[in-house]
């Protein structure tokens, strides 16, 4: 591992850390009492330190130490972890986000944090004082419990350069207050004979009988770090039972433990490169190409014992694949856990009254997708707070609660999964955004729109609608950004308004950018894939309809002119038009159109592929997949072909007249 | 480190002496090289799939091991006459830097006959007259046997005839007609 990479690794660990730190702080000023809240801050803090010391980050190492240090005093209880202690915390958290990453930081700007910390610790401390100090004093006298700890660490701990004594000492040191008692016996049942022994593997287990007026969690505390690669077993137990526990269970932490442990340990992960699952994912796909030849040429065999493992081969193959989908599934959590910083500064910089609600966290989309996703929810949000809800009194004038609510949810919805951003705000001010998009340009004056399109001018290039630009919208960067980020996601976007009861934005987002769900289709000779999630309906095109339209390309589906594209035309395959032609209804938000095609061969699961920069500029297609039989398919691109098809509904007409 | 240096422009130096190796091949009867270093593999000729609207010069998509690449025809680049495809036919898959990215393209041609070493004294440049070819689309000629090797300014042809028409080929919609009866 080179030096670089290292740092790499540290950057991304830095970040998690750093995300982590502020959840913990989060939760911590709705739930100050929180203990174990706590315990992960102060943790995150502590890794935070240590692994920017071994990469070489002093300056972070040493400003963390010093949150770190008066944080340790909330954790002993010394201090209460008032609102103004996690504000000041989170301010340092910034500094050391800028560390992490090198950025440039003012002079100063560091111990200035530190002071304003100091003296916040200092202030709690005083609140505290009459309230808090007596509880130390109650502690040990609050009953003595003896614990019976077994364990053993991995046998690569001491290379690893984990040392076991300095946790004996510190086990010995729970037990040195009044009544503790500290009893430590080694288990070296495990030692292999002289000769088959590796001098560097840790063989001993030990075995502690610890009488102490400290909390289980205290003990567990001990084992912190290593804690992934031991067995633990604690126990309350009035009799010592040496003997008995000489095999170290197998499973570690069998019942709380389990539940405290995961607290700080995610989920035991590894941390890939994308690139590399990408690399994955396109191996796996060429081998359920070459299986559906495997496939074809078995079926054509009568050799058995192909066949079967033609099969076999079927099977793995699609559970391979499946799983390499849900490899790259992380949930939104990731997403929405950031916006809860967002929503604490809007409110503080609004000075208005906001929570923040979240529903579906467990949904999971791919991860790339979420990457995408922040910064158009980020926007959203923004305007939920910012535009959307009122002032406080505002709202209770019109009979709301103060407090505004922004509401984010998560859902799947087929091969989708809808996002949507909801407040309970004044709603969408129509006669502004008319004012809006007059003075824009963008519509005439006194033109007669509907309700929504109306709204929909709001996502139009260079709209915004505030009266005043302020720090935090208003850019007139908003949601036309927002659009076409969503749509570069092949995704959708809606928004609905009642006024007065605030606005919903709906985000519809393809699960994966890998694959999609398509409908495979016949022009000509050649085969075409649709995206089934464009897909309205199907309908046939007879003979005698086809001839009827001929020189005009509309078409009523249930009192609805839909305009349609004969796509043997637009490719220019000509071939003679099967006798029946099918119509695929595709429809992008507003807009419908009708694409005629030969034949409809039917649903497809494709890996979807980049096409070459001479064939990304071609408009009509999104990408290309590989078909069963090994050639390649084009995916159309539903976003181009239903625009080109509306913009040349008008030309023709402009032209006419 | 300095002696490094010059052992290495030493060794390119020789390099250039000693001539430059390719692959030559055939295509409507002239017969190209590209240096063998580009070529990653030969293939026969294999199912391709043609893009609607895309420039002529690169019309179709083959599937090379999973991945869709590009199928280059130089023949429109020096506007030769199509010839059909015969049982020699082949296409050759080369690595070459397009916007910076190292994308993967199938070159078609009649016949590949073998990777041979090009001496550097019998290259010349293209003539700026008397070829009915793009002078800037040849990197130079080079004489084998009696015989004209035309090494093509790769860079060159795929910038002009990758690009060319891509702007008129954005929206087939253009030619179809789309008439409305309000």
């Amino acid at each position: 591992m080179s030096k670089d990479e290292g740092i790499e690794i540290f950057r991304v660990e830095a970040q998690e850390l750093l995300e982590q730190i502020e959840q913990g702080l989060l939760d911590l000023a709705n739930n100050p009492g929180n203990k174990e809240l706590v315990a992960t801050v102060f943790r995150a803090l502590h890794t935070l330190k240590g692994s920017g010391a071994m990469f070489g980050f002093d300056a972070l190492a040493s400003f963390t130490h010093h949150c770190e240090t008066a944080f340790d005093r909330v954790r002993k209880g010394e201090v209460p972890a008032t609102k103004e202690l996690v504000t000041a915390v989170l301010n340092a958290m910034d500094h050391m986000r800028a560390l992490a990453e090198k950025r440039p930081v003012a002079v100063g700007e560091g111990d200035a944090l530190l002071a304003a910390l100091e003296r916040v610790v200092g202030q709690a401390e005083s609140k505290a004082a009459p309230s808090l100090h007596p509880a130390p004093a109650a502690k040990p006298a609050g009953g003595l419990a003896t614990w019976h700890i077994v364990f053993t660490l991995g046998a690569d701990v001491l290379v690893n350069g984990t040392r076991p004594l300095p946790m004996l000492d510190e086990l010995r040191a729970l037990g040195a207050c009044p009544g503790g008692a500290c009893r430590i016996s080694a288990i070296t049942s495990a030692i292999p004979p002289l000769g088959k022994l590796i001098p560097t593997e840790c063989y001993m287990g030990w075995d502690v009988t610890l009488t102490t007026g400290e909390p289980r969690a205290a003990i567990e505390e001990v084992f912190m770090f290593v804690i992934d690669d031991m067995t633990l077993d604690i126990s309350a137990a009035a009799i010592p039972e040496t003997t008995a526990a000489n095999e170290p269970a197998p499973t570690p932490e069998p019942d709380a433990a389990a539940a405290d442990a995961k607290t700080w340990r995610p989920d035991a992960s590894v941390r890939v490169p994308a690139v590399r699952l990408d690399e994955l994912m396109d191996r796996v796909g060429e081998l359920v190409i070459a299986q559906s030849r495997l496939k074809q040429i078995a079926n054509a065999s009568t050799d058995m014992n192909l066949r079967s493992v033609a099969e076999d081969i079927e099977h793995l193959a699609s559970e391979l694949r499946d799983s390499m989908m849900s490899v790259r599934m992380v949930p939104v959590v990731q997403l929405f856990g950031r916006f809860r910083r967002l929503i604490l500064d809007l409110a503080r910089d609004t000075g208005k009254e906001i929570e923040m609600i979240t529903e579906g966290e467990t949904t999971e989309l791919d991860k790339t997708v979420i990457e995408r996703l922040a910064d158009p929810l980020v926007h959203l949000i923004r305007n939920a707070a910012d535009h959307g809800l009122e002032p406080p009194e505002e709202r209770r004038a019109a009979g709301k609660p103060a407090k505004g609510r922004v509401t984010l949810t998560a859902r799947q919805a087929g091969a989708e999964v809808v996002i949507t951003v909801k407040d309970d705000g004044r709603g969408v001010n129509r006669a502004r955004v008319r004012a809006k998009a007059e003075e824009n340009g963008l519509i005439l004056p006194g033109a007669v729109l509907g309700d929504q399109e109306l709204l929909q001018l709001i996502f139009q290039p260079g709209f915004s609608t505030a009266a005043t630009v302020t720090s935090l919208s208003g850019r007139g960067v908003g949601m036309d950004v927002v659009k076409r980020a969503i749509e570069a996601l092949r995704g959708s976007l809606e928004l609905s308004s009642p006024p007065g009861e605030g606005s919903e934005v709906s985000l519809r987002i393809p699960l994966t950018l890998a694959i999609i769900d398509g409908l495979l289709v016949r022009v000509g000779t050649a085969r075409y894939v649709i995206p089934v999630s464009a897909v309205e309906e199907c309908l046939e095109l007879t003979p005698e309809q086809d001839l009827r339209s001929t020189g005009r390309s509309l078409l009523t589906i249930r009192d609805h002119l839909v305009p349609f594209v004969r796509l043997r035309d637009l490719f220019k395959t000509g071939t003679a038009p099967d006798r029946y032609q099918k119509i695929v209804v595709i429809s992008t938000g507003t807009d419908r159109v009708g694409l005629v095609v030969d034949q409809i061969l039917g649903d497809y699961q494709t890996v979807i592929k980049p096409l070459s920069p001479f064939h990304a500029g071609v408009g009509s297609f999104s990408g290309a997949t590989i078909l069963g039989d090994g050639n390649v398919a084009l995916i159309l691109d539903v976003g181009a072909l239903t625009t080109s098809a509306a913009q040349h509904d008008q030309t023709p007409l402009r032209a006419a007249s | 480190m300095q002696a490094q240096s010059v052992t290495k422009t030493n060794a390119l130096a020789d390099l250039r002496d000693s001539g430059v190796e390719v692959l030559t091949f055939e295509v409507s009867a002239e017969t190209f090289a590209l240096e063998a270093l580009l070529v990653r593999e030969v293939l026969d000729n294999c199912a391709e799939t043609y893009v609607p609207g895309a420039p002529a010069f690169v019309d179709s998509v083959i599937n090379f091991r999973g991945r869709i690449i590009p199928l280059a025809d130089l023949r429109l680049a020096f506007g030769l006459e199509a010839t059909a495809s015969t049982r020699d036919s082949r296409i050759i898959v080369i690595e070459f830097e397009l916007n910076g990215d190292a994308t993967l393209i199938g070159l078609r041609a009649d016949k590949v006959f073998e990777v041979t070493t090009i001496p550097d004294a019998s290259t010349e440049a293209a003539p700026r007259l008397g070829t009915r070819w793009r002078p800037d689309f040849i990197r130079c000629l080079a004489k084998r046997k009696g015989e004209v090797i035309v090494l093509p300014n790769l860079a060159r042809i795929f910038a002009v005839c990758g690009q060319a028409t891509a702007g008129q080929a954005g929206g087939g919609f253009q030619q179809t007609e789309l008439h409305t009866v309000a």
